[in-house]
């Protein structure tokens, strides 16, 4: 086939593909199932009693009873019975790796080795209410409480909503132009299309009593002690903004990227074809973030596209799934390698020396083994740090905001979940688990204030 | 290879799988595919008397209701019989007899309740020289209402006159159709004999709403807004039909009355289980409405398959050897004790036993056994009751395990005694009290 752009073209290049070839590669990953689909697919549900999928969802969403509701024609029902628990359900469906969570623990696995459709009967309910704009929840009369919530990520959104069910009014101040964090800004493009990340951002924030505004940066713009003087409580959950570096010879020549910053411009891209990219990458890492950029490299065009990780498969952090999706692309995973050096001809990446590693009593050691990986675009995928300034004296655990069982910071009145504080496993369905929990948290606080003193009998 | 060959009241066939009467056998085009495909038989679709035939409903004429994927479990219909001429049918008839002289045709009748009306048609039928007649006396609807089938399979003194009649004025063998539309259907079925038939076929469709449209609140299938009872059949159907063949079969009066077994018959398996009970064959309908004629082939394997297995030579072997098995309650043994087992390899831990029985039953299985889910039986607790077997998703993983005689029953604390002893002797019966005293 002839191409109309820079097809093998060396460097990084952008209009690698055709249109056709850029619209096929960026659509919908699993399109929403259809109504016989759904039928079929919820019909192999058990309905199982204290059901195991239900327990290893971090948002305790009624998983036998949502399927059942779809299996009976009621799939607005469903997607309440979800929306009860996780606001964000739609993205959740979208993007959980249900392979880990609710379908790792159906136990159809056990007699087929096949887990029910979990993921998908979720986004098929969720879909349905979402596109017929219907709101299942209605504020009550404000309680003339307001509660500032930090960044309108996964976890802000869900205190924000589950706040403003509570009759709070909620102003979510966020850095970003976008409201929408991580979702918006950090997930792989096939998997959200359609701009799904801002109309949920709309679905949920519909309840009212919800005002975002965007370009608001903590430490910038405002300081926590701000926040304190001016509401009632605060809720932080501003993510993680720092990206961790290699610190090896060579990092800022041109070509070595952050794979944030590439998930990020390629979501935010209009044209995909006006989004460059190398014709042999490396991408450094062996989680989500290192799946996600390897295989929309591939997908912009990429000739050759190998993931580096210094541990062993079994050690990665993306899940079997999101491993076989990258090989299934095209993508190399090579394990036990470790960046030494990133090469470069003319103040551009030119390869990668990479070093041979092995785990000797419990340890991760080099091997003096080396090797040379031919490259023009190096991503970094190794990790995201906390970073944040504004915050005073608030407490710090393990490079992130302490919090308690109840997500209260060291500070009165300041709560903080989401993948800024060190508990969650970083995932979005952990973030809207704390968000709500916070939420909850907080209306349990704001609530006593607001009764009428009780007389003394 | 096991003779599936069969001797129905003399009449004929290579397999005793036949088609009952109804849309699938109303004309020749279909009755020779059917034949084609394998089918051992066919009860033609049933004749009206002479004159202008019968009008059916210009909507739809069938209901209903489904398992899981949309299987289709249960049928109903509100057609009527066939709406052919009556002698464009009898030619048909005599044409396939001819084509296919190996294979049973029977000739489903229905005429108003005369003397004269059945004097009149059935020297038409005998002349086509098919096997033999069945007097459909079955049908629920439409033609009840005009005091035809079900009408007259409701009340056993005209079912004995009508066959009285017949006999009297056919040399032909007569089946007696039976609506399952009645309290006993035992009194039918004497009836039909007192009337001297050769045989009884059973079971007609129930009276029977499938389902109800809620967007107009009229019955389904619905005709311009409203809705009729109809005939209900397929795989649902079945048991119904089972209890009512064993009725039958173990009845003293009715004892080696032969039976053709009708009633959502799907599968060999299931008309072994008719054979089991007593039916000398089998009609099937709905099955083949859902799938084509085909299945048949499915039947006649799956069938012989099984008797090669079991070393069953011919269809006598096993017709009617599960009727001395058919027993009243009071019969069972109470000192039969079984408990039900959970194979923990087999167990997929979804919960469904547990959940069974502690909200519906005895509290007999376990949830958590020292902390961790496990599901298992406290023999204690367990009566038996078969619930958790039959609400189990895994085949085989949880089993009802006899207690040998001799061994302890942990929940009454008895020794299992190897007596039979049933409820007629039982301490805590009135009526065995007083024949002690």
């Amino acid at each position: 086939m002839e191409r109309l752009g820079s097809g093998s073209a060396p460097g990084i290049e952008a209009g690698r593909l055709t249109p056709a070839e850029y619209e096929t590669n960026f659509a919908d990953l699993h399109p929403r199932l259809d109504r016989h689909e759904a039928l079929v697919a919820a019909d192999r549900c058990y309905f199982c009693y204290d059901a195991p999928c239900m327990t290893a969802c971090p948002t305790t969403i009624d998983i036998p009873m949502f399927i059942r509701q779809i299996s009976t024609g009621n799939p607005l029902g469903s997607a309440k019975t979800i929306f009860d628990q996780n606001i964000l359900g739609g993205m959740c469906a979208r993007v959980c790796p249900t392979e880990t969570l609710c379908e790792e623990a159906c136990v159809r696995n056990t007699a087929e080795d096949r887990p029910v459709e979990i993921g998908r009967l979720q986004r098929y309910a969720t879909d349905i209410a979402m596109e017929a704009g219907r709101q299942f929840y209605t504020r009550p009369a404000p309680t003339g409480k307001t509660v500032a919530v930090v960044g309108a990520g996964p976890a802000g959104l869900a205190a924000a909503h589950r706040l403003a069910m509570h009759g709070h009014s909620v102003v979510i101040l966020d850095a970003r132009e976008k409201a929408g964090g991580l979702n918006e800004y950090g997930i792989a493009t096939y998997k959200a299309v359609d701009e799904f990340a801002s109309r949920e951002v709309e679905y949920v924030t519909a309840i009212g009593g919800i005002e975002i505004r965007n370009g608001q940066a903590l430490g910038r713009d405002f300081s926590l002690s701000d926040l304190t003087a001016q509401y009632d409580a605060v809720f932080l959950a501003m993510g993680l903004a720092g990206v961790n570096g290699l610190g090896i010879e060579g990092e800022d020549l041109a070509g070595v990227d952050d794979a944030v910053d590439f998930i990020a411009a390629l979501r935010q891209a209009k044209d995909k074809a006006t989004v460059p990219i190398g014709r042999r990458i490396v991408v450094l890492g062996g989680g989500m973030t290192a799946i996600d950029a390897a295989i929309q490299a591939k997908l912009l065009g990429a000739e050759e596209v190998t993931i580096c990780y210094r541990r062993g498969k079994e050690h990665m952090n993306a899940s079997g799934y999101e491993q076989d999706l990258a090989t299934a692309n095209g993508v190399i995973i090579r394990h036990w390698l470790a960046p030494k050096r990133i090469l470069g001809k003319d103040g551009s990446v030119a390869g990668i020396e990479v070093e041979y590693t092995a785990m000797r009593d419990g340890k991760l050691v080099p091997t003096d083994e080396t090797g040379v990986i031919a490259a023009d675009q190096i991503m970094k995928a190794i990790g995201q740090s906390f970073l944040a300034s504004g915050l005073g004296a608030l407490a710090m655990e393990r490079g992130r905001i302490a919090v308690d069982a109840e997500s209260r910071t060291s500070v009165e009145r300041v709560w903080a979940g989401g993948d800024c504080v060190g508990v969650g496993e970083d995932l979005t369905v952990s973030a809207v688990a704390q968000g709500r929990d916070a939420a909850e948290s907080i209306n349990r606080v704001l609530a006593a204030g607001i009764q009428p003193a009780t007389a003394v009998a | 290879m096991a003779d599936i060959r069969n001797n129905f009241v003399g009449i004929k066939s290579p397999n005793p799988f036949w088609l009952a009467s109804a849309p699938p056998t109303d004309k020749a085009y279909n009755v020779e595919r059917a034949f084609k495909a394998g089918w051992g038989g066919v009860v033609w679709k049933t004749l009206g008397e002479e004159g202008p035939p019968v009008v059916n409903v210009n909507g739809p004429r069938y209901g209903a209701i489904w398992g899981a994927d949309r299987r289709l479990l249960g049928l109903n219909n509100i057609e009527l019989i066939t709406d052919r001429d009556l002698y464009t049918n009898l030619r048909e008839m005599k044409q396939v007899k001819k084509n296919w002289p190996d294979r049973a045709i029977i000739a489903s009748i229905m005429v108003p309740c005369t003397e004269e009306a059945w004097k009149a048609i059935l020297p038409l039928v005998e002349e086509t020289e098919v096997d033999g007649i069945e007097l459909n006396f079955g049908c629920p609807h439409g033609m009840s209402e005009r005091g035809m089938g079900a009408a007259v399979g409701q009340v056993p003194e005209y079912i004995e006159m009508v066959v009285r009649w017949c006999k009297q004025y056919t040399r032909m063998p007569v089946i007696t159709k039976l609506t399952p539309n009645v309290t006993d259907i035992r009194k039918p079925a004497r009836a039909a004999k007192a009337g001297g038939t050769d045989a009884v076929s059973l079971i007609n469709t129930i009276n029977s709403i499938v389902s109800v449209d809620l967007d107009n609140f009229a019955p389904n299938p619905t005709v311009g807004g409203k809705g009729s009872h109809g005939g209900y059949c397929g795989p649902a159907v079945k048991p119904i039909a089972l209890n009512m063949v064993a009725e039958i079969a173990r009845d003293p009066e009715t004892y080696g009355l032969p039976i053709s077994g009708i009633g959502g018959i799907t599968t060999w398996r299931d008309a072994a289980e008719f054979l089991a009970l007593g039916a000398g064959n089998v009609q099937v309908c709905t099955a083949a409405m859902t799938y084509g004629f085909k299945i048949v082939q499915e039947m006649i394997t799956g069938l012989s398959d099984w008797m090669d297995a079991k070393g069953h030579q011919s269809l006598d072997d096993i017709i009617g050897r599960a009727v001395p098995n058919v027993t009243d309650w009071q019969y069972l043994n109470l000192n039969y004790i079984a408990k039900a087992h959970i194979d923990q390899d087999a167990c997929i831990k979804c919960g469904r036993c547990h959940i069974a029985c502690e909200d519906t039953s005895h509290q007999a299985i376990t949830q958590f056994v020292d902390g961790v889910r496990h599901f298992e039986v406290m023999e204690e607790e367990c009566v038996g009751c078969n619930l958790c077997v039959n609400v189990c998703p895994v085949e085989n993983c949880i089993t009802m395990e006899a207690l040998p005689a001799g061994e302890l029953d942990k929940r009454t604390g008895k020794v299992v005694d190897p007596v039979y002893a049933n409820w007629t002797t039982h301490p805590n019966n009135p009526m065995a009290r007083q024949a002690a005293e």
